[in-house]
């Protein structure tokens, strides 16, 4: 399967997220820079972590009006699969491909640790490879993971069993403990309505080889490429557009280890 | 003409002011005045340390460029290199806590990627007053949020370092920024102006009327005046580094740039009057090209601004477009202000008229160097006398006092603001004694700590400088790592006084020794003098940083008990020495004795040993001894595991049990080891010369400690973990009302 | 033209960095503080525009870029024509 991992001005997770799919996880990565207007084909969109534009304004805020996010909706909404990870998941949300808004940190500090998540709903994209109530050891690191939603969206959310996340003990329980950064309902991730857009703060790829401490992460990214695989395999998919040739003649990160 | 009042605002001497004179053959203009003081200056000019820094080894095998350049460069094999250097930003930070701490981390990233390194690891070695005291948080809290705000947002992962807190820190925090970054060898990149005729482009954020003479203003002591220099603070902007790093090792790759220098302290002057003369040529400017981000600014304050996230680069001219389009997808600026020339002289245009014509040499090469004079400081032999006070009877109480000192606790509170994951690189996690990263594709990995302990170094400064190069190796060893080069931050107070350079001097020597055995090159760092409030100084604080080599990241062992079962093993022998221990000073407020003994030839065995061990694959645990000795050396095995878990020690030295537990001798190190690689781990030792002993086991649900049949530490684990664990964050919790 | 846009977090929102600031004016003996609602200002110079253009483009910039509505509202006055 082909990835595409956006790449912002700012972004820094970026390379993080190519070196698992394309190292850890044996899939062809491109970089997709932000001044574009072309996909480059991919199966998959995902917008990494980091501080798009610094994150000044708002977390997210400016990066969802670069051309490239005009694309990512238009895939998104002809149904591409899309995963943001941390800042990618506050694009989403500024971008309305995911509802709700993120506010600071309860304890008003970054936080970067080791959390558990517990899935809650493994009939996704994103968990299909885990179980529901499986723990998954991930990290977490930002400012912004206070998730908001009116109460009336949170309980559609709960309805639509759009949580695929939460913040929870190494047992799976849910407490306010856990509940690291003070997110509503402990969201940690979720998914829109269509099941093709998710957004979590946890950085699977930080938790996706064994000696970073925990591989939980691999969990995520094999769900996608099972469920990208199923759908080529039924033929369902549209033929692919021919891939023009890289808009942006280098590969944005240089130098990297 | 320049009057008495403008030479010390400029911190010149008459004497430094007729050697200006004398050099450039005749009075400066107020602009050369400002260029001159800044050079000059003890942070861009080292005039009191110099003659001293001489004696610092700078060779070694692995060395491929030493002193000098904009930081150290060490060979690692498989054609990469390692840059690494450290940096103070003291007076900034205590100015503005948030945005000194920022832009120290900011400056030293810049020294890092301007040699075409891409940085990956960040370390702190960061010291406050007293946390009882609501403005000391105020100043950590600022402190540790502003490396956060720029490191995380940047994206370097801030991997370690260290924080203390001394009554000598209270209006005087000390904020050292150590930065790792990896290059391929043969893409390293120096600040040289080579190549007459060659352009001299600025790129990067506009220049403001930010931190004008913030080079001279932290070369000066604090006092009353300090309020009004607040506006000289610069702001950073870790975005736009972020971008300029892209930018510049895309430059870099393209072989665009012939060379490159940062504009940090003393900007515009320090890159263009350095680059010239390290590559004996001089430059030619026009200040009206120079970007700017006020109105109205004159020669002076463009050449003198320290506005943050900028480079001077020299490329040949036929590559400026080429350059150009990439600071631009970049969304930076890349302008042409000037040329290479060949008459060794900085000619800066403003307006049309000619404002500065200096020779660069002069500014650069001749910045006058003092042997200034030393004398032993008289309060030396009141603190070092002293008879050990009768010893508590509840040494139990004492271990959980000791647990609970800022000094020793947990500093989770600390680095859980610091994204120390970024880049995916980070195996083992802020909290160990080395922080390690493993290097992609390659079964070897890099190890790196900060250490210093200023309360030796003020009690026996050549002892303490010693010290601080032997424990640093010690936490390199205790990761299975060699150590291969340093760097260091040498923090003291006025030269100008005989009993700081005494201290300065004896603390250098001591350091150069430690290396000179340890066979490890010194490649740079930085001297922070004038750490003085109302005269009156800190401690003498030398920090090293220090690099080392793993050879196999997969044998690196943690440094806390993995699980029930392991046998404990010392290494390394304990002695009757509480002078200058934790213990003293918390228990019976006593900053007194000799610091412990050590024995370079001991120490090296004793590290030689681990490491060995480590690399058989035999050791599951190790972790060395300081503050607060053997005792809580345990506890911090007990608690820094995947879970904390308890453990049994029996001892049967011939010492005051208060020593024995919280002694702080030299030389010791704690393995723990499944039981059958323990009698190994043994039979090693034996071989090695090392004293090496099994003192107990891993377990349960308490720590014990018995000494000569009597139990001295009994205590729940829950109980000590939670004086370890929440001592920080507790002064930091928001009283709700 | 110059316009000042304040946004801040909806009442409905906690703003626990306004809460802090409340509990350290507390801490400081300013009893009196009843509440701190904290948010962002920003000073927007226009040009080109007429009185009823800037009334019409401000509410739209600040709706669209510099507040988020589902957490944030925002209110605005002309500083200077």
């Amino acid at each position: 399967m082909k990835f595409g991992v956006v790449v912002f001005p700012g972004s820094n997770c970026d390379y993080d997220t190519f070196h698992a799919l394309q190292n850890v996880m044996g899939q062809e990565t491109v970089f997709l820079w932000h001044k574009d207007h072309d996909l480059r084909g991919v199966d998959c969109v995902v917008l990494p972590g980091g501080f798009s534009y610094g994150d000044y304004l708002r977390s997210g805020a400016i990066a969802r009006f670069s051309p490239i996010m005009r694309e990512v909706k238009k895939f998104a909404d002809s149904g591409g699969l899309v995963l943001g990870i941390c800042n990618g998941f506050q694009i989403l949300l500024e971008a309305g491909l995911l509802p709700g808004a993120m506010l600071r940190n309860k304890n008003l500090k970054f936080l970067c640790q080791h959390v558990h998540i517990r899935i809650e709903n493994n009939r996704t994209a994103f968990s299909s490879a885990g179980h529901r109530g499986q723990v998954l050891r991930i990290p977490i690191a930002h400012f912004d993971g206070n998730y908001y939603a009116p109460p009336d969206l949170l309980s559609e959310l709960e309805k639509n069993k759009q949580v695929v996340f939460r913040y929870c003990d190494e047992k799976g329980k849910l407490s306010e403990e856990a509940n690291v950064n003070g997110s509503a309902h402990s969201i940690a991730g979720l998914i829109n309505r269509q099941g093709n857009v998710l957004g979590m703060m946890p950085h699977p790829e930080r938790a996706s080889e064994k000696i970073l401490g925990s591989e939980d992460g691999k969990i995520i990214f094999s769900s996608m490429i099972d469920y990208l695989e199923k759908k080529r395999g039924t033929g369902k998919k549209k033929a692919t557009r021919a891939a023009r040739p890289a808009v942006t003649p280098l590969p944005p990160l240089i130098g990297t280890f | 003409m320049i009057d008495a009042k403008t030479l010390a605002d400029h911190n010149l001497t008459r004497e430094e002011y007729e050697l200006i004179v004398k050099l450039i053959g005749r009075e400066p203009n107020l602009t050369e005045l400002g260029i001159f003081s800044v050079m000059w200056s003890e942070h861009c000019g080292y005039k009191s340390s110099r003659v001293h820094l001489k004696k610092f080894p700078t060779r070694g095998k692995y060395l491929i460029q030493g002193p000098g350049e904009n930081a150290g460069v060490m060979d690692i094999g498989d054609g990469l290199a390692v840059v690494f250097k450290i940096e103070s930003h003291n007076h900034p930070s205590y100015i503005e806590p948030y945005q000194g701490a920022a832009t120290g981390v900011g400056g030293i990233l810049r020294d890092i990627f301007t040699m075409g390194a891409r940085p990956v690891a960040v370390l702190d070695s960061l010291r406050f007053g007293p946390l009882d005291q609501p403005e000391n948080r105020s100043i950590m809290d600022g402190v540790v949020s502003g490396i956060s705000g720029y490191g995380n947002s940047f994206g370097v992962p801030t991997v370690g370092g260290e924080v203390y807190f001394n009554e000598c820190y209270a209006q005087n925090p000390l904020v050292n920024v150590c930065c790792v970054g990896l290059a391929r060898k043969d893409k390293l990149f120096l600040a040289r102006a080579r190549g007459v005729g060659n352009a001299v482009i600025y790129v990067g954020a506009r220049t403001g009327r930010d931190g004008i003479h913030g080079a001279t203003m932290a070369s000066a002591e604090f006092g009353e005046e300090t309020e009004h220099k607040r506006p000289n603070v610069q702001v950073g902007d870790p975005f736009k580094e972020k971008l300029l790093l892209e930018a510049c090792l895309e430059a870099m790759a393209r072989d665009l740039i012939v060379g490159i220098q940062d504009m940090g302290a003393a900007g515009l002057t320090c890159s263009t009057t350095e680059m010239a003369a390290k590559a004996g040529t001089g430059m030619e400017i026009n200040l009206d090209l120079v970007p700017q981000r006020e109105a109205g600014m004159n020669p002076y304050e463009i050449m003198l601004s320290e506005s943050q996230e900028r480079m001077l680069i020299v490329a040949e001219p036929d590559k400026v477009e080429e350059l150009k389009k990439i600071f631009t997808k970049w969304d930076l600026e890349a302008v042409v202000i000037g040329k290479v020339t060949d008459d060794e002289r900085l000619k800066a245009y403003f307006h049309g008229q000619l404002v500065i014509d200096i020779p660069v040499k002069a500014v650069v090469d001749l910045c006058p160097a003092y042997r200034r004079p030393a004398r032993t400081p008289a309060f030396l032999r009141k603190v070092t006398r002293f008879r050990l006070p009768e010893m508590p009877s509840d040494l139990n109480q004492v271990f959980l006092q000791l647990l609970a000192s800022p000094n020793i606790s947990d500093k989770e509170w600390v680095f859980r603001q610091y994204d120390h994951m970024v880049q995916v690189n980070t195996m083992v996690l802020p909290g160990a004694d080395a922080a390690v990263l493993r290097l992609k594709g390659l079964k070897k990995g890099l190890a790196m700590t900060l250490d210093g302990n200023s309360l030796y170094t003020y009690l026996n400064p050549r002892r303490g400088g010693q010290i601080a190069v032997a424990e640093a190796c010690r936490n390199l060893a205790c990761a299975g790592a060699t150590p291969i080069g340093v760097t260091n931050c040498l923090n003291f107070g006025n030269p100008e006084k005989p009993e700081i350079m005494w201290q300065f001097k004896q603390a250098v020597e001591g350091i150069a020794e430690a290396c000179r055995r340890f066979e490890i090159p010194v490649t740079g760092g930085n001297v922070s003098f004038y750490n003085e409030t109302e005269g009156k100084a800190i401690y003498p604080t030398p920090v090293l940083g220090i690099i080392g080599l793993v050879e196999d990241t997969s044998l690196v062992p943690s440094a806390g008990f993995r699980g029930a079962g392991d046998v404990i093993i010392l290494l390394g022998e304990n002695k009757e020495e509480l002078g200058g221990s934790e213990y003293l000073r918390l228990v019976f407020s006593e900053e007194k004795g000799q610091p412990p003994a050590l024995n370079i030839e001991k120490e090296k065995r004793v590290q030689a040993c681990c490491r060995q061990a480590i690399r058989s694959g035999l050791v599951r645990t190790a972790h060395d001894l300081s503050e607060g000795g053997l005792a809580v050396a345990l506890a911090e095995c007990s608690f820094k595991g995947p879970r904390p878990i308890g453990f049994q020690v029996k001892l049967d030295d011939r010492l005051r049990t208060d020593a024995l537990l919280f002694g702080e001798s030299q030389s010791r190190i704690i393995l723990a080891a499944r039981k059958e690689k323990a009698r190994k781990i043994l039979a090693l030792a034996k071989k090695m010369k090392v004293k090496a002993r099994i003192i107990g086991r891993t377990g349960g649900r308490k720590m014990v400690i018995w000494h000569r049949k009597k139990k001295v530490v009994d205590q729940p684990l829950e109980l000590g973990y939670r004086a370890w664990k929440n001592s920080i964050p507790d002064y930091f919790k928001v009283k709700k009302t | 033209m110059k316009v000042r846009i304040l946004v801040s977090l909806k009442e409905s929102v906690l703003d626990p960095q306004g809460q802090t600031v409340r509990n350290a004016l507390h801490t400081l003996g300013y009893h009196q503080v009843k509440d701190v609602r904290q948010g962002k200002v920003f000073e927007i110079d226009l040009e080109g525009l007429d009185r009823a253009e800037v009334e019409k483009v401000i509410p739209e910039i600040a709706d669209r870029v510099l507040a988020n509505p589902i957490i944030e509202k925002f209110s605005w006055e002309i500083l200077e024509a």
